[in-house]
């Protein structure tokens, strides 16, 4: 019997698990995939909102403020990159200026700081990039960047770390009432806990209606992006908005924490909760509408497409609270922008509801830090080749685009909740994340792969269940 | 730091030729960087035939074209690292490295020549929609996986692009026990080889569909199909052709670019539609002392000129450190300068007092014309006027200008070249 | 058109051109060629319908050898209808390293007369 079962190794899960390991407590998180960070929080914008664009009052509000003063303490506890670049919100219209006072406004009542308005001059001297049109712009400097798988395999490596029970590949069937909590069928067996922390993203409502009357509906609103080259990275220095419309806030162009353009997201609502493909469309609308807002993105430079799933409700905002006829059973749902953003305040105050109810006291010997694999890129010389001597794995470059060694390759499958999957070490290393998306490095970071774990080039997945590169061997169905 | 006198950045095809040559021209001190195991690069995995008919008169396969370079370099004792990642080339040529062995280190060049070689696009530049499953491959790393590691990606195959390598890949696949659907090509031409056509996809019954693309993919863990339609003349897919074909693999043959992220960051001028270097007759880059040859360069179809291409430039390197290179002494610089049909020259500039007797200036058209010439104009006066009956982007141009018949235009300025009609 | 007579198209590969050919035939005797704008594309035709041969090229597992894999030729141009039965004969098959360029596989493949020989050198593994 755990105290805790978390449903759900996102960021949201992990964020709750590093929390609550905290406590003297027996926790469990459980995953449906083969990683953590797998669903909407692997394919989103990557960004840390300032806190402006949700509902004063709301939790939206109170949590994106709270987790952006949060999140460059938590960058430096769990080492993952993050990046306080700023924000602008384009006004190209005086008639709309009203509105970006409006959300300065909101802003300052949702308790965002150093946030001021610019002229059309002050925009173009910061962001020489930003079209030409520009009116005016909302400037939040305390706007920020992070990079979402770093940002939730260190949560989840540091609940690890103090105490708390991963178990991948498992999906929740079915939730039972019993006397002193709940049981889960799993498509591993079954377990029991006193307490269930529901943080299954596109599938919250899924679980919330196993044990609940009241029914939830989580719509999953895909949201398609365009990834452009390091090359291009530079274009703009701060993320750059349109203002915001009724389904969110526009189509955005920004830098990412590891140096490329990101340009997105589409807003379309989806019935399929895996429903994660992008569509001619979506990325033509991302391109074209991106152009509105900054000139000369050099298209030439994508170097990928994706597209996430927002988990929408329509309540408009999280809900994280126990379920009222489900006593003990904790919803973490509708977890949508600014939920990056809000992560280490969810985490904090879900733990705190189930700490409260459980009575959970602390423990003595929690570890507030972990270390994230070594980027050898950050020594000197003399350290880079001391360390090379030691292992000579660091001196080994197997993705040429970003530079990674067959010794980072080698971490980030070894240590705790390791790669077990191509994307498992793109996650965590950017092998294969590169203009060249793994064409040069796939085949070696498999035999990396097999070697570590024993396993066979054929068992090799690009991300779990039946993911495999390969298929046989030459001639065998010749 | 170690000082050698050429330092060539890369050990295939181009690489190994321009080592050859420059030793033949009278420098010992050579080093070749290789990031891979061995030396011959790419070729090793092309193990289909076709290479060398230029250079040696005889058909060889990839492997046996390389071995031909790889035994003169030895023979001539060539030095060469092989697992080094070059990590950065310095503007004054200081070469950082990595292996295993000696760690990150330093190298003092007198010349470098970039030979770096190319690598594909990747599905992301063509933007094409659906899920990102297992199972797509581009062609030349399910190549790498059949040809060097007897691994199958895949036993249905949709393949897009008809560039040499997705031809070669289906007959491959085919040959492997695969079964090899269709091939999908955006362009109403195909930017392959004929020859490859034939023997790869007619031989075995591949349908071939020319303006069409791959629309969606199928399949959340592992391809289970794509869909691919026809498009217009601008690139879109018609409405209603849509076409699906059941497969558990996508490979993408859709364009090869330069490598030139090291040339870029050590300040070399680049040529926007080759996405190569910008050289001189020499093949030398604004960077003086830094030569580039081979498909950094610019993407070739055939090895035999990037061997050929690689021997100038390590001559010219050669020259450049005994100190031979004849200065530029009237300063004339004659400017090459594509038009009408025409993409790009390389060389983009030429030195008469530096050029050899005659000059190999080579360049790729932007469409298929029929029955049309190949013109050259000194300033206005048209001095070349050859007579095709086809020219096309899939095969590379070339011209020859002598130094001789430049010299006959003491005011000369710009030589255009030009695709025309009559 | 009188009985045996019979046509067949093909796209001759000589040069980026692509001529379409049509070749008539009685039996095995190619009686005309048209479509080729060059002497070239009618001996390309009169060779590819009497007697189509190609190279085949594949690969063998390799045991004990630096690479797990040699590439092979057919020595010579074998049949055209011949090149599946010659991939199947290499099907399961296995060296031993060292084995270099040149050296012979399988010899007589699929009873063609042709060897099929290593073109690329594989060293012993270290």
């Amino acid at each position: 019997m755990y105290d805790v079962v978390i449903i759900g190794a996102g960021v949201s899960g992990a964020a709750t698990a590093r929390e609550l390991s905290r406590y003297q407590a027996k926790i469990c998180v459980i995953e449906k995939e083969e990683d953590v960070c797998c669903g909407t929080s692997k394919a989103n914008s990557a960004i840390v909102h300032a806190g402006y664009d949700a509902v004063t009052g709301s939790l939206k509000a109170k949590l994106n403020v709270r987790g952006n003063e949060m999140m460059e303490g938590l960058s430096k506890e769990l080492d993952f990159p993050f990046k306080k670049c700023g924000s602008l919100v384009l006004c190209l219209d005086k008639e709309d200026y009203p509105s970006l006072q409006a959300l300065y406004e909101r802003g300052v009542a949702n308790g965002v700081k150093q946030m001021r308005i610019l002229d059309r001059e002050e925009v173009l001297s910061m962001e020489p990039n930003v079209t030409g049109k520009v009116y005016a712009a909302l400037y939040a400097p305390t706007a920020g960047i992070v990079c979402p798988f770093g940002l939730n395999i260190a949560l989840a490596e540091n609940a690890y770390a103090n105490g708390v029970e991963f178990r991948f590949d498992t999906k929740v069937e079915d939730i039972r009432k019993t006397e002193g909590g709940y049981e889960l069928h799993t498509s591993k067996g079954t377990l029991s806990a006193k307490c269930i922390v529901n943080a299954a993203g596109v599938y919250a409502d899924r679980l919330h209606n196993m044990v609940s009357d009241e029914k939830m509906q989580i719509i999953p609103r895909r949201g398609d992006y365009c990834l452009l080259d390091k090359s291009a990275g530079g274009h703009v220095g701060m993320t750059i908005f349109a203002l915001p419309g009724k389904l969110g806030k526009g189509i955005l162009v920004s830098p990412t924490v590891h140096g490329n353009l990101l340009i997105g997201p589409t807003a379309v609502d989806v019935e399929d909760k895996e429903g994660t493909n992008t569509t001619r469309e979506g990325l033509e609308q991302v391109i074209e509408k991106a152009g509105m807002n900054v000139k000369d993105i050099p298209m030439r430079q994508v170097i990928t497409s994706f597209a996430g799933l927002r988990a929408h409700t329509e309540t408009d905002d999280f809900i994280i609270e126990e379920v009222k006829d489900a006593p003990g059973f904790i919803d973490c749902a509708g977890i949508e922008s600014p939920g990056i953003a809000s992560c280490p305040a969810i985490g904090e105050m879900t733990a705190q509801i189930v700490r409260d109810k459980m009575g959970l006291k602390e423990k003595e010997d929690f570890i507030s830090t972990r270390k994230g694999i070594l980027n050898p890129e950050t020594l000197d010389k003399e350290e880079r080749n001391a360390l090379i001597k030691e292992n000579p794995a660091y001196g080994n470059i197997i993705c040429r685009c970003e530079m990674i060694t067959e010794g980072e390759i080698i971490d980030a499958i070894r240590r705790p909740l390791g790669a077990k999957s191509l994307d498992g070490v793109k996650r965590r290393t950017r092998a294969g994340m590169g203009r060249c998306q793994s064409g040069f490095c796939s085949p070696r970071t498999m035999e990396i792969l097999a070697r570590e774990r024993g396993a066979d080039m054929s068992d090799i997945t690009k991300s779990g269940g039946k993911s495999h590169i390969i298929v046989g061997t030459n001639k065998d169905t010749l | 730091m170690e000082k050698y006198d050429i330092v060539i950045i890369g050990g295939g095809p181009a690489g190994l030729a321009a080592a050859v040559s420059a030793r033949k021209n009278g420098i010992d001190s050579i080093l070749i960087l290789e990031r891979d195991k061995e030396l011959g690069g790419i070729l090793n995995q092309c193990i289909h035939n076709g290479f060398g008919l230029h250079t040696f008169k005889e058909e060889l396969t990839g492997p046996e074209y390389a071995q031909r370079f790889i035994s003169q370099a030895q023979e001539l004792d060539i030095a060469y690292k092989l697992n080094t990642m070059v990590m950065d080339i310095s503007h004054d040529k200081i070469v950082t490295a990595m292996n295993r062995e000696d760690g990150l280190f330093e190298i003092q060049a007198k010349a470098v020549i970039l030979a770096m070689g190319c690598r594909e696009r990747a599905r992301g530049a063509l933007n094409i929609p659906g899920f990102r499953p297992a199972g797509i491959y581009s062609a030349g790393t399910a190549q790498r996986l059949v040809n060097m590691e007897g691994y199958m990606p895949g036993r249905e195959v949709v393949i897009l692009g008809s560039g040499d390598i997705g031809l070669i890949m289906a007959r491959r696949m085919t040959l492997e026990g695969a079964k090899v659907k269709v091939v999908s090509e955006l362009m109403p031409y195909s930017g392959g080889l004929k020859r490859n056509i034939v023997q790869c996809l007619d031989d075995y019954g591949i349908p071939l569909k020319l303006s069409h693309t791959v629309v969606d993919i199928k399949g959340k863990e592992r391809v289970e199909g794509v869909t691919i339609a026809e498009v217009d003349g601008k690139g879109k897919p018609i409405p209603g052709t849509e076409e699906f074909y059941s497969c558990d693999t996508l490979l993408l043959s859709v364009g090869l670019i330069p490598e030139n992220e090291l040339s870029g960051k050590m300040g070399v001028e680049m040529n926007p539609v080759t996405s190569g270097p910008k050289v001189n007759e020499s093949l030398e880059t604004n960077i003086e002392g830094v030569f580039a040859c081979g498909n950094v360069l610019h993407v070739h179809d055939l090895v035999d000129f990037v061997s050929e291409e690689a021997a100038a430039a390590g001559k010219n390197a050669a020259l450049y450190v005994k100190g031979e290179e004849a200065e530029a002494a009237d300063g004339r610089e004659i400017i090459l300068r594509p038009v009408e049909g025409v993409r790009y020259t390389v060389p983009g500039t030429i030195h008469t007092a530096r050029m050899d007797d005659t000059l190999t200036v080579r360049f790729r058209v932007g469409g298929v014309y029929k029955n049309c010439y190949v013109s050259v104009y000194f300033d206005e006066e048209r001095v070349i006027h050859r007579r095709r009956q086809v020219v096309a982007p899939g095969e590379m141009e070339e011209v020859k200008l002598t130094k001789e018949q430049l010299l006959q235009y003491p005011d000369l300025k710009t030589v255009t070249f030009k695709i025309e009609d009559e | 058109m009188a009985i045996g007579m019979e046509t067949r198209n093909l796209i001759c590969i000589n040069c980026p051109m692509g001529c379409p050919l049509t070749v008539e035939m009685d039996g095995r005797t190619v009686v005309r060629v048209s479509g080729n704008t060059c002497k070239r594309g009618e001996t390309y035709a009169h060779k590819e319908v009497t007697n189509p041969t190609r190279i085949v090229t594949s690969t063998v597992r390799v045991v004990d050898g630096a690479s797990d894999m040699v590439s092979v030729k057919t020595k010579e141009d074998i049949p055209k209808g011949m090149i599946f039965d010659c991939v199947k004969a290499l099907q399961g098959m296995q060296v031993t390293a060292p084995i270099h360029i040149g050296d012979v596989v399988v010899a007589d493949v699929a009873g063609t007369g042709v060897d099929v020989v290593a073109t690329k050198n594989v060293e012993r593994r270290p």
